[in-house]
């Protein structure tokens, strides 16, 4: 599956509601670390159907990243049942975003 | 077994890549993180010959696919040790094992953190080691900057366009960076300095409220309330792993002329981890030239 875009609008149903856990990169066009790491999040949303990758981007978004207390990107925020379970700041390898999701 | 295996696939270690395979020697750029190094956050390069402005991310990516393209392999694992063996040089990483007769080191650097508890934890809820990537979330906000260098002076300077009041704290009550950065800044009128203090405390609730700064010279304490910290007290080398084989300096970075030569025979060093005046995206691309071509020599003469 691709990435989903997410913004305020689906939000709720894409993200606190899904059945799976979704892990959010809070990103934004001018962020060379994010996008950096979109490579590595596509390739993990393309081989899993046990979890979705959601992108938000900050500046269009800014009242999302700042309910979530995001400060500095790329932040990585894993959603389980609708509450945050794990977070990371800054660009990370790939197994360290595999092992964020194992929480 | 490889000819070459470069550590680190910023544009040091990726330049040596392509100088490497145009010398028709096998190549593998063994990377912890991704390929691209500290330029990625870059948003404007400027100062790099035949291209007036590219982004850091863009310039990585073309040269990433340079070295891709003349068949240079990357491996996404970090190297946590070099063992030599009767002149094989084997890299070790957490999952695999890799032979090659010479070895670059390009690591880099990373940022210097203040040492203070709750640093990690508070990064990206209000503490930050790059004043152009999250200047953004700061707008209209109080903000500090930490340092004396021009890095500390050019990131308050970009704060103060952004940000409702800038305190700079210094160690020091002069500044290493330029005079002119520190001139301009002086006449600011949202710009506070806090000379001669360091900051020792990280005061949060859930994400960063305020600092306490204690005065070196009368040991007097304050707290400042604020939105967000910037620290930028200078980078320290990574070759920390490989400090049993090659000669470090007392700052870390391996000893090296020009020449990219280290102490140990068959490894090469190129970039910012090496001993250097000047620290820059042409001179990191300079010294992968040069560390390549005197890692062909050493094989060659083999």
């Amino acid at each position: 599956m691709a990435i989903i875009e997410v913004t305020k609008a689906n939000f709720e149903e894409e993200v606190l509601k899904s059945e799976v856990p979704v892990l959010v990169d809070f990103n934004a066009d001018w962020c060379g670390p994010c996008k950096a790491m979109k490579p590595m999040l596509d390739d993990l949303a393309e081989n899993s159907d046990s979890y979705k990758i959601a992108s938000i981007n900050i500046d269009d978004e800014d009242e999302l990243a700042e309910e979530y207390d995001v400060t500095a990107i790329p932040c990585l925020v894993l959603f389980k049942d609708g509450k945050e379970a794990n977070r990371s700041v800054g660009l990370i390898a790939k197994d360290a975003i595999e092992a964020l999701l194992e929480v | 077994m490889y000819d070459i295996i470069v550590i680190g696939a910023g544009p040091a270690g990726m330049t040596a890549a392509i100088y490497a395979r145009r010398a028709s020697k096998t190549v593998l750029v063994l990377e912890a993180v991704t390929y691209g190094g500290q330029i990625i956050n870059t948003p404007d390069i400027e100062n790099y010959p035949v291209t007036a402005h590219i982004s850091g991310f863009d310039f990585s990516t073309k040269v990433y696919e340079q070295a891709k393209d003349l068949g240079a392999e990357f491996v996404f694992e970090k190297a946590v040790e070099i063992r030599d063996e009767n002149g094989v040089k084997t890299v070790v990483t957490p999952k695999n094992a890799y032979e090659a007769k010479a070895v670059i080191l390009a690591t880099g650097s990373e940022n210097r953190k203040l040492g203070l508890e709750n640093e990690d934890a508070l990064v990206g809820r209000g503490v930050s080691y790059c004043a152009t990537c999250d200047g953004n979330f700061f707008r209209k906000k109080t903000v500090a900057v930490v340092g004396g260098g021009n890095t500390a002076l050019e990131d308050a300077l970009y704060l103060a366009d952004l940000c409702e009041k800038v305190y700079l704290i210094h160690r020091r009550d002069s500044f290493r960076g330029e005079e002119a950065n520190a001139e301009r800044l002086k006449a600011r009128e949202n710009v506070e300095f806090v000379y001669n203090s360091n900051v020792t405390r990280l005061i949060a609730e859930k994400r960063l409220k305020a600092i306490e700064v204690t005065n070196r010279l009368d040991g007097s304490v304050r707290t400042i309330e604020l939105n967000g910290l910037f620290i930028a007290v200078g980078r320290v080398p990574e070759n920390q792993n490989f400090g049993s084989l090659v000669k470090l300096d007392e700052s870390g970075y391996v000893i090296a002329g020009e020449d990219c030569h280290t102490n140990y025979e068959g490894i090469f060093v190129a970039g910012d981890t090496r001993t250097k005046a000047l620290r820059q995206l042409v001179t990191a691309t300079a010294d992968g030239a040069m560390a390549a071509t005197e890692a062909v020599k050493y094989i060659n003469n083999l």
